[in-house]
């Protein structure tokens, strides 16, 4: 920097726009661990301008977030610069002291985190917390308050000064996000770096905070780095994207010549299986996925197959405290009837709160329904005795979101696996060995897992355990309780894949409860759109897709991310 | 918090009641005494009447302050008034002593975990924790006390704060061992979590990212165990008052579990329990005032 005085950073304030605002060359990052050093990140480059809004697409642990984060000087503690330049308008911040990113992070780089309901402070006020970032950032001015109701106003929170006064846990993930970005942009940073900003978010308020970081960002000139997982939603926002792959930059250039014109084979994998664009894909070049659900179900829409699961009327009222003894009536779910054809999937949709989980768990009878009727194989749920129930859910298996929360982390996957066939005493030692094998064949992992733990696999290989332990029991009916939600988009696809594989050769029913409508494209052949605890719209796949009839339904369609895009 | 204070003077007018040894026997010194004196005394405490009827009589007394008398004639009112103050002292500044460099030493242990600070104090706190309060007091009476001569090795009269340092020190230092490690783990486990990165994230300074953002959710269990332990710190007095000599509620205890003297033990136990029930009151205020989120469940 020789450029000292003429701004109180050492910043020139008119800088050059031919300039690369950031510049990453050759960035070589690794972490110690235990077992010796792991390089995280090999000869990333990566340029932004001003003003410019670039996107790092990659799955998990491909490195894009440690890849942003060392230009901000977060890298966790076990993490360090090994090798390359991170040149931040002209300065290299790879050899950059804590002091000197101190003075630089808020209001010449700014960040907003991927996890709303984490990165705020539990414990202070959300006007506290950004107040502080405009004093610690000399921006407070003379009336901070008001200062920071103007900023969370402008980041689209209603009535902010009021709001400002309030705890975290009094906010919606949506408002949290935006009380992040209100946070981040509060000292109008040069560059702002936005880590999965709403991955965590419905697809409806992720577009709305998108759309207005946008408004955001171009209004104050502000440079964005977004990293995100999924391609559609790179592409819509960004004007430039770089591709990772196991820390290295396998591909960059202006978005759409990568989505039309993919040249590594890493990122023609994820164009193909993104799901936010199998809109296109189910039509050009069909997808393995959509051929399966084409030919199983094809046939069936005569109406030949009997219905396994009915649901008629079903409504659940939730009592809430109101504290001294009073409590008002919350109808989480109202009136939802729908049916599933054995053999067929059915998709349930909605965004958080729409009640869509309530009614997987009355079907799967964890909560009584306060009205209505769940009919299964053409027996009524209701007044079953225990040992009726227990034989009940021999047939009906769930499968979770969280492939890390499901899963014991004490017990061995063939204890997992074998729990179930324990418990509904199912052959002995041997027998029950023999179709724990069997078992993870059909999910694709190899018998040699069989003894490890959970903690030992990653996210898809736990996620295809947790299918295995739902098909021990040869259940008739699956319930996929946002099954897919947590995997990578790659991820995702593969197990897409496997339950439909698994649908087609074992002749399973699905019930498929999710908010992602374009996961439903690609697997179901009924869906059911839910709101607010009602059913607005409920058709086949293809009618619903084609041809949606309610606004919400339009809504939610416009929202996927990309969806706008190539059409 | 009622159920509990009536729960606890049952259970100890109880286990008093049915210790083995006659009290009036005890009173004589083992001397033979008249029939017609012993008779008294019986009636004057009480002694003749079945159990529930003492310990309604005690109830009945208690409620209207009156805590009866010591074998020796004072009201036990005037005894554990006078103490009480030597015992809350103790107890206080014992808390003070484990809370201030319990809490301190945990920061910066967990703020350096694995360094070489950090592995000395967890050490030496595991040696703590180890040795038993007698042979640590009488350790500290005999070097501190005795051979540095930096502080009385006993208590004077009226138990001056001065006096106490050491045996405060004595009581407080297995617990701010616990406060130590207690706040350790915690730092550690906030230290890493989402909020401070995007704290830091934020261009706050170091200091500011640790005192705002670190201590106040780290403390949060740290703050439960120094409460329950004021507590235990009060009933823990009773070794420590007998190596320094202190003239507080665990000595008094301590004599009056010896005579059988059933008014005082009830009536030290039962300010025991409320001071315990009062220290758990102030926890819970102090727990939703640090962390918001409670208040509103």
């Amino acid at each position: 920097m020789s450029t000292n005085n003429e701004s109180k950073d050492g910043f020139a304030m008119n800088p050059n726009d031919d300039r690369p605002l950031l510049e990453i060359k050759n960035l070589a990052i690794s972490f110690s661990t235990p077992g010796g050093p792991v390089n995280a990140v090999r000869n990333a480059n990566l340029t932004v301008m001003p003003g410019e809004t670039v996107a790092i697409v990659g799955e998990s642990g491909s490195g894009k977030s440690t890849t942003a984060l060392a230009a901000i000087g977060l890298l966790p503690g076990n993490g360090k610069v090994t090798g390359g330049q991170i040149l931040f308008d002209g300065e290299d911040l790879s050899k950059a002291s804590e002091k000197r990113f101190i003075e630089l992070r808020g209001n010449h780089i700014g960040m907003v985190p991927q996890d709303p309901m984490s990165n705020l402070n539990p414990v202070w006020k959300i006007g506290f917390q950004v107040k502080e970032t405009l004093k610690a950032n000399g921006l407070a001015g003379k009336d901070p308050n008001g200062r920071v109701a103007q900023v969370l106003a402008d980041a689209g929170l209603p009535d902010a000064a009021k709001r400002a006064k309030q705890y975290p846990h009094e906010f919606s993930g949506g408002m949290r996000q935006r009380a992040l970005i209100a946070i981040g942009l509060a000292c109008r940073p040069r560059l702002l770096i936005a880590d999965e900003p709403t991955s965590a978010l419905d697809v409806t308020v992720q577009q709305q905070i998108l759309d207005h970081l946008d408004t955001m960002t171009s209004e104050l000139g502000t440079a964005v780095l977004l990293i995100t997982h999924d391609l559609g939603l790179a592409a819509e926002r960004a004007q430039k994207v770089i591709v990772m792959y196991k820390g290295q930059v396998v591909e960059s250039g202006p978005a759409l010549e990568i989505l039309r014109n993919p040249q590594h084979p890493y990122t023609q994998r994820l164009v193909a299986s993104a799901p936010s664009l199998a809109s296109k894909r189910l039509e050009s070049q069909p997808v393995e996925v959509a051929e399966g659900v084409n030919a199983v179900v094809k046939p069936d829409h005569s109406g030949a197959r009997d219905e396994i699961l009915q649901v008629k009327n079903l409504t659940k009222v939730f009592k809430i405290r109101k504290g001294l003894g009073r409590s008002e009536d919350f109808t989480a779910v109202d009136d939802v009837s729908f049916a599933v054809k054995r053999g067929t999937t059915t998709a349930i949709v909605g965004e958080s709160g729409s009640g869509k989980s309530t009614v997987a768990q009355m079907v799967l009878n964890l909560l009584k329904p306060t009205e209505g009727s769940i009919t299964f194989d053409g027996e009524e749920m209701a007044n079953r005795s225990e040992r009726e129930l227990f034989k009940f859910r021999r047939r009906v298996q769930p499968i979770f979101q969280d492939p890390y929360g499901s899963l014991d982390p004490m017990f061995s996957i063939y204890r997992t696996i074998e729990e179930p066939l324990r418990i509904h005493g199912i052959g002995d030692a041997k027998s029950r060995q023999l179709r724990v094998k069997e078992l993870l064949d059909h999910v694709a992992i190899p018998t040699a897992t069989m003894h490890r733990y959970p903690n030992e696999l990653s996210g898809g290989q736990r996620q295809r355990i947790a299918i295995a332990r739902a098909l021990a029991l040869q259940p008739e009916v699956i319930i996929c309780d946002e099954a897919v939600s947590a995997l990578d988009v790659l991820v995702q696809a593969q197990i897409l894949n496997l339950l439909n594989k698994l649908q087609e050769d074992l002749n399973l029913t699905y019930l498929f409860i999710t908010h992602d409508l374009a996961v439903v494209r690609q697997i179901a052949d009924d869906v059911c759109v839910m709101q607010k605890g009602r059913i607005v719209e409920q058709s086949t796949s293809d009618e619903v897709f084609n041809n949606p009839k309610s606004e919400y339904t339009q809504n939610l369609l416009r929202a996927i991310p990309g969806a706008s895009l190539m059409l | 918090m009622i159920p509990v204070f009536f729960g606890a003077t049952l259970l100890v007018y109880f286990l008093v009641f049915a210790t083995p040894g006659d009290p009036i026997a005890a009173l004589s010194g083992g001397k033979p005494m008249a029939p017609a004196v012993e008779a008294a005394l019986r009636a004057q405490y009480n002694l003749d009447q079945p159990f529930w009827i003492q310990y309604l009589l005690y109830l009945k007394s208690l409620v209207t302050f009156d805590l009866g008398t010591t074998f020796s004639g004072q009201p036990v009112a005037d005894v554990i008034g006078r103490a009480f103050p030597v015992t809350a002292r103790l107890a206080v500044m014992a808390l003070a002593i484990e809370a201030v460099f319990g809490i301190a030493f945990g920061v910066f242990a967990g703020l350096r975990k694995g360094k070489a600070f950090d592995s000395t104090v967890l050490i030496l706190s595991l040696l703590v924790i180890a040795v038993p309060t007698f042979v640590l007091g009488f350790v500290l009476q005999f070097v501190v006390g005795v051979k540095l001569g930096w502080a009385k090795p006993t208590v004077g009269a009226g138990a001056p704060w001065g006096d106490l340092i050491l045996p405060a020190l004595v009581l407080g230092l297995v617990s701010f061992a616990y406060v130590l490690r207690l706040t350790r783990t915690s730092i550690i486990e906030n230290k890493n979590a989402d909020y401070v990165r995007t704290a830091t994230a934020k261009g706050l300074s170091r200091r500011r990212v640790v005192t705002v953002h670190i201590l106040r959710n780290s403390l949060i269990p740290v703050v439960t165990f120094l409460g329950a332990d004021l507590g235990g710190l009060m009933g823990g007095a009773i070794v420590t008052e007998g190596i320094f000599n202190v003239p507080g509620i665990g000595l008094l205890l301590f004599n009056a579990i010896l005579k059988g003297e059933t008014p005082t033990v009830v009536a030290v136990v039962s300010v025991l329990v409320l001071v315990f029930v009062i220290a758990n009151l102030i926890v819970d205020m102090l727990y939703a005032w640090l962390d918001p989120r409670i208040r509103y469940v």
